[in-house]
């Protein structure tokens, strides 16, 4: 199946059992929004999830009937790419609370016959992977060869690997951390206070009254986008270029790198559409995200009962979440003599590298891919 | 076959089956995956190298991208974690071999080194009589340009081993062949061209726990 040259198109899951959220709600029935890739063998041990980072989507890879721009990730998942779909049966959702089609704040909600806003329930990374293990139970789907995703998205592949430990062979954990550190919760503060700061925000009721937050969201954008780019990538971008030639001496955008910060917030906050309260909740999973809690702050502990064979991969230029933060990842599983594999990408690209083209990374995704390959074919032999 | 096959086959006689096993500059894995064929082996590999760390990967071989400069061995295992820690023809690229070492042999039970011999007769004579820096098969860049920056005699490496109480289990000394002749057990320190040491850190006396 060539994807290049065939549309993709969501499927939805409805889900009627109620989600038991971590936070103590209930959500008494959801929708899971998904697309898949690649078709599934007979004893379905193909079958790859790929879970998303903040911003991101179901929309992982292939092009949607007369849109010019691909899914997310489309570099590394197509025919004969990394994760290869000549071979592989790749399914990617939208997580719960998002806003491109799996029940979020935008939705209505059937109790009150109102969207919820802010009354959506704050969801966690254990209350993704729970939902998405009823995605998993309705394709039939035993266990997954693999389960990757980065940097949010790779944080919800180790939660993956310490809840349902039985139901995934390999995990690939990318520009990921074990948790936020107090910097990085700072950072989401400031996104969130500039949403909620906004006059349009009208306390997450911003629907009802027929506006959006964009100046909030914006500058909240403004700001992730920054900490997904790094120091020396921006001065070889942009260094002090001037947009006019000249200074103004005004507060205009005079800089190049204004500009385009300015573009990439508005772009998010317009053309995107992108939910508000969603950013908030994606926001709040993130800084709440710490699988050791559970387990006396010992992260080793947290991953005792992980069986994959882990993959860890972190770029040197990432300061968002920085090599020693994947090594943190790779320390725990050295302490449990997990089958662990762990590559420091050289990058320029920030935390943003993950996502971009590098041949090293490639290299090693395809070689690991091969290897999952390898594991499957014997799976699907042997059973 | 890999020309350091034949140095292979000898480390994989020191091994006993099913061990845990951890390669410091692990290359491409082609040790680790001999051994692990050959002796039921696990463990991993440590690697700075991004080509050969993708090599190793496909090969099935667990590889941990690390930079055995920067001395973090310990952070990452445990004390006596593997039942072998092995290095091989990495011991004379390192900044530090001595704290290498040291580091071998607090996480694993011992050490299994090899490097080439510095004091090998060709060596000398090509020092003595031209007065140039040794270029052969061992040995095949020029000083300017070679990653070998810590060469040693097999009598400097032994005096370390006696300066840092580490005990030399077992030792071969053999030819660019890696074959070991009467010659070499003659005089190894003047006939050997590399070195394959076992070695193990010396009962503890007094206990010295300054970290």
């Amino acid at each position: 199946m060539k994807m290049d040259q065939e549309w993709v198109s969501p499927q939805t899951l409805h889900i009627d059992t109620p989600l038991e959220m971590v936070s103590g709600s209930v959500l008494p029935q959801y929708d899971l929004v998904y697309e898949t890739y690649g078709q599934l063998n007979d004893t379905a041990s193909n079958a790859l999830l790929i879970c998303h980072a903040l911003s991101g989507n179901h929309h992982v890879a292939g092009y949607y009937e007369g849109d010019k721009n691909p899914g997310w990730w489309h570099a590394y998942i197509g025919p004969g790419k990394p994760i290869d779909t000549d071979h592989f049966f790749v399914v990617c959702s939208n997580n719960l609370g998002g806003c491109h089609g799996s029940t979020g704040p935008a939705s209505i909600n059937p109790r009150t016959g109102q969207v919820y806003g802010p009354d959506f329930p704050i969801v966690t990374c254990k209350d993704w992977v729970h939902s998405q293990n009823q995605l998993r139970q309705h394709l039939n789907i035993d266990r997954w060869a693999a389960v990757i995703g980065g940097s949010m998205g790779g944080m919800q592949v180790l939660q993956w690997a310490i809840d349902y430990p039985d139901q995934l062979q390999h995990a690939i954990v990318i520009a990921a951390a074990p948790k936020l550190s107090a910097q990085n919760i700072a950072f989401n503060e400031v996104a969130r206070r500039a949403i909620m700061t906004d006059p349009d925000f009208h306390n997450g009721r911003f629907i009802e009254a027929n506006t959006t937050p964009k100046k909030g969201l914006a500058l909240a954008r403004m700001l992730g986008h920054l900490t997904y780019l790094s120091d020396d990538m921006m001065g070889t971008k942009f260094g002090r270029e001037l947009r006019e030639g000249k200074l103004s001496y005004s507060f205009d955008v005079e800089f190049q790198v204004e500009s385009y910060l300015r573009y990439q917030g508005e772009k998010f906050a317009t053309k995107q559409n992108f939910d508000a309260n969603t950013y908030l909740l994606m926001t709040k999973a993130l800084d709440y995200f710490d699988p050791a809690a559970e387990f006396d702050n010992n992260l080793s502990h947290a991953l005792a009962k992980a069986t994959a064979q882990f993959l860890v991969i972190s770029f040197t230029s990432d300061w968002r979440f920085a090599p020693e933060r994947s090594r943190e990842i790779v320390k725990a599983l050295l302490d449990n003599d997990a089958e662990v594999s762990y590559a420091e990408v050289n990058s320029q690209h920030g935390h943003d590298a993950f996502l971009l083209p590098n041949d090293h990374y490639e290299g090693i995704f395809r070689a690991y891919m091969k290897r999952i390959l390898a594991d499957t074919c014997a799976e699907g032999a042997s059973s | 076959m890999s020309s350091r096959q034949p140095e292979f086959n000898l480390i994989s006689e020191w091994i006993l089956p099913n061990s845990r096993v951890l390669d410091l500059g692990c290359g491409d894995g082609t040790l680790l995956h001999h051994l692990k064929e050959t002796r039921q082996t696990t463990g991993y590999g440590m690697e700075i190298d991004p080509e050969k760390n993708i090599v190793a990967i496909s090969r099935g071989i667990n590889v941990i991208q690390s930079n055995l400069n920067s001395n973090d061995i310990c952070s990452y295992f445990d004390e006596d974690s593997f039942d072998y820690v092995i290095m091989t023809q990495a011991l004379q690229v390192v900044s530090r071999p001595d704290l290498l070492i040291d580091e071998m042999l607090a996480v694993g039970k011992e050490g299994i080194i090899t490097f080439p011999n510095f004091g090998h007769w060709r060596n000398l004579s090509r020092l003595f009589f031209q007065g140039r820096m040794p270029q052969n098969a061992t040995l095949p860049n020029p000083w300017y340009n070679t990653a070998n920056i810590h060469l040693c005699t097999f009598s400097d490496f032994e005096d370390l081993c006696e300066e840092k109480d580490v005990a030399i289990v077992e030792r071969k000394v053999v030819n660019s062949q890696h074959q070991s002749s009467l010659i070499t057990h003659l005089s190894p320190n003047l006939l050997g061209e590399v070195a394959l040491y076992r070695i193990k850190r010396k009962p503890k006396i007094e206990s010295s726990s300054s970290n």
